[in-house]
């Protein structure tokens, strides 16, 4: 009996070959550029606008589970040493004592990874926090594929998790106007947010190509219309939507893209009203898994009102991911620019 | 003819030089995708060195084989020692060390059971390691199987309330099958670990727990070879737990002297300094 249940035949026991001396590889240890080039970068926009918003709003305090560092919640603590609390590698008690810190009036951040937020803290995260509806804003980084690192740190089903508890506000930003923008917009929401996090180096997209979007919490925006079809996107899924689209005038098509950076409460109203317009193929995207995310919550609305555009969904394939270099997995499952283009293509 | 290896008949090497082959390889490892968590390796091999050819029983052509000792790496990222080791070991050959990290590797950055041949687990969420020892000597005992599972976890993991949870069930069910072996460097993601989520004082609590306790210096070969011998001899029905306090980037001096970190950087022509500095050391 094997002891690994998960035995791959095509893959264990097969010895690989070296690379050749001289061949380029690709390693997991790849920092993924999100964006195409071209696009400017903002460094640690989270950390920042939180300490903005924490200079005028006394109450905030930031938590992280030992990876300050690696959410950019080390910018707010080197700005508010009083207010920041290093919990240890310990996410439920952080989660709960974040709740405890609201109960007490305090406005908590706290971050970690999403694969340790959703899987393993969620009870806490349920009952201590959505339950009672507490101002908790939950920020979490390395959601959907953005590691080459393997399963255990690929948060490909946070979505899925946390859109089925009560309550919870759900936002997925796209770039770093989106990231800091939602910081005051998740203060001034009164409930529990999870936001997922681009961290370090964050490419700032939506504005070139659309200088005059705002982020709003449970709203969707057109960043630009198209008659062959919509893309419902969430994420950095929105900036490959925006570079597809592009490509794709080039050959004449016309793709309009729908920026929907709340999962949840969805904003039923707008997708339906473009989604009704008829005449194009309505695709979403996500940098998640197709069970349970922005895909199925948008299919749903569309059903029950009765909305039946022709359909398709791009996201991550339902099964645990490859460790490798990013750009390879991006390729590989489906969510790269180039493998929207294609997908589209077939589609229309 | 079918080898049941007491590690201890593999060869006449000694355990320091194995500890000094484990580190060079790790270091090649590091070489190949320019970083990796090598101040980890080279500050855990003497543990391996001792686990893998002193202590454990295995064979290195049947990994799976079913009287071997379990050793199972909670710490994912601690994949790159635990290659070297498996490598050293003849469990894998020892060119697959140049794919490390790459696309289609056998060798993840993470440890990962349906990757590499002799990865019991998939480890790297921290803090389950011990919880699936627990039902591995569980289940060893209902098998009436008399194979030890060892569980090498970090100092950070102690953070976690499911390594307690665990604790205190391999007490509980006298799981005297398993040694957990935590690997004290006094590091995590985000600095020292006693400043982050204090875990002393560490061996009253895993006595307190109801563990056989030992707290060793890790980078002492003897003191390894007693603590291990003796967790293993004792008849004690408890579960038996080795602190082995080490030092991060233990044998290349120059990288013992960076101001540590979780990610220890070593830059790119700093590989070869530090396998230069290994050569002109190597034990006998």
């Amino acid at each position: 009996m094997s002891t690994n249940r998960n035995y791959d035949p095509h893959r264990k026991w097969q010895p690989r070959t070296p690379p050749k001396s001289g061949e380029a590889v690709r390693t997991s240890a790849m920092i993924a550029s999100l964006a195409a080039e071209g696009y400017e970068t903002v460094s640690a926009p989270f950390g920042h606008a939180l300490v903005a918003e924490a200079k005028r709003n006394d109450k905030i305090v930031g938590l992280t589970a030992d990876l300050a560092k690696y959410t950019d919640l080390h910018i707010f603590a080197e700005a508010f040493p009083e207010r920041f609390y290093q919990m240890g590698m310990a996410e439920q008690v952080m989660f709960s004592a974040a709740a405890g810190l609201a109960r007490e009036g305090f406005l908590p951040f706290a971050t970690t990874y999403a694969v340790f937020a959703s899987r393993r803290a969620y009870d806490f995260i349920a009952m201590a926090i959505a339950e009672e509806n507490l101002p908790v804003k939950i920020v979490c980084a390395l959601p959907g594929l953005t590691t080459g690192y393997g399963p255990s740190h690929q948060a490909t089903e946070d979505l899925a998790i946390f859109r089925g508890l009560p309550n919870l506000t759900i936002i997925d930003p796209c770039d770093a106007i989106d990231v800091a923008e939602a910081v005051p917009a998740m203060a001034a929401h009164d409930g529990p947010v999870y936001m997922r996090l681009l961290r370090g180096k964050v490419p700032s997209v939506i504005h070139k190509h659309c200088p005059d979007y705002k982020f709003e919490i449970g709203k969707a925006k057109l960043l630009r219309d198209g008659t062959d079809a919509l893309v419902i996107s969430s994420g950095f899924m929105t900036m490959r939507a925006l570079d597809a689209a592009v490509e794709m005038e080039k050959d004449g098509l016309s793709i309009g893209v729908l920026h929907c950076p709340t999962i949840k409460p969805l904003d039923t109203a707008t997708i339906l009203s473009e989604a009704g317009k008829g005449g194009r193929l309505v695709v979403t995207a996500e940098n998640h898994t197709r069970v349970g995310g922005l895909g199925e919550a948008v299919a749903g609305t569309l059903l029950v009102n009765g909305v039946t555009p022709t359909f398709r969904m791009i996201g991550l394939p339902d099964q645990f991911l490859d460790a490798g270099a990013l750009p390879s997995l991006h390729e590989r499952y489906g969510i790269s620019t180039a493998a929207m283009i294609r997908q589209i293509r077939g589609w229309l | 003819m079918t080898s049941q290896i007491q590690a201890t008949d593999l060869s006449n090497m000694s355990l320091a030089r194995r500890a000094w082959e484990i580190r060079r390889k790790a270091v090649r490892m590091g070489e190949v995708q320019g970083q990796g968590y090598v101040g980890q390796a080279l500050g855990v091999a003497d543990v391996l060195a001792v686990s893998y050819f002193h202590a454990m029983t295995y064979r290195r052509e049947d990994p799976e084989w079913e009287g071997r000792d379990r050793f199972l790496l909670s710490i994912g990222h601690y994949a790159i020692a635990l290659y070297a080791a498996l490598i050293e070991a003849g469990i894998l050959p020892e060119q697959e060390l140049e794919t490390y990290g790459t696309d289609d590797s056998r060798l993840p950055m993470s440890g990962m059971a349906a990757y590499t041949p002799g990865m019991e687990i998939t480890g790297g969420s921290l803090g389950q390691g011990l919880g699936i020892g627990v039902g591995m000597a569980l289940g060893l005992k209902a098998k009436k199987n008399p194979a030890f599972v060892y569980n090498l976890m970090s100092d950070g993991e102690l953070g976690e309330g499911s390594t307690w949870e665990a604790a205190m069930s391999a007490a509980h069910h006298k799981l005297d099958n398993l040694i957990c072996i935590i690997d004290f460097n006094d590091q995590q993601a985000d600095g020292k670990s006693t400043e982050m989520l204090c875990a002393e004082p560490l061996a009253a609590k895993w006595s307190a727990f109801g563990w056989h306790t030992q707290r060793v210096d890790g980078n002492d070969m003897a003191a390894l070879v007693a603590a291990f011998d003796a967790a293993r001899a004792v008849t004690d029905a408890k579960p038996r737990a080795i602190i082995c306090d080490t030092l991060m980037c233990k044998g290349v001096p120059f990288l013992e002297a960076r101001e540590m970190a979780h990610f220890v950087r070593v830059e790119a022509d700093e590989w070869q300094k530090a396998l230069a500095v290994l050569d002109a050391n190597r034990p006998e």
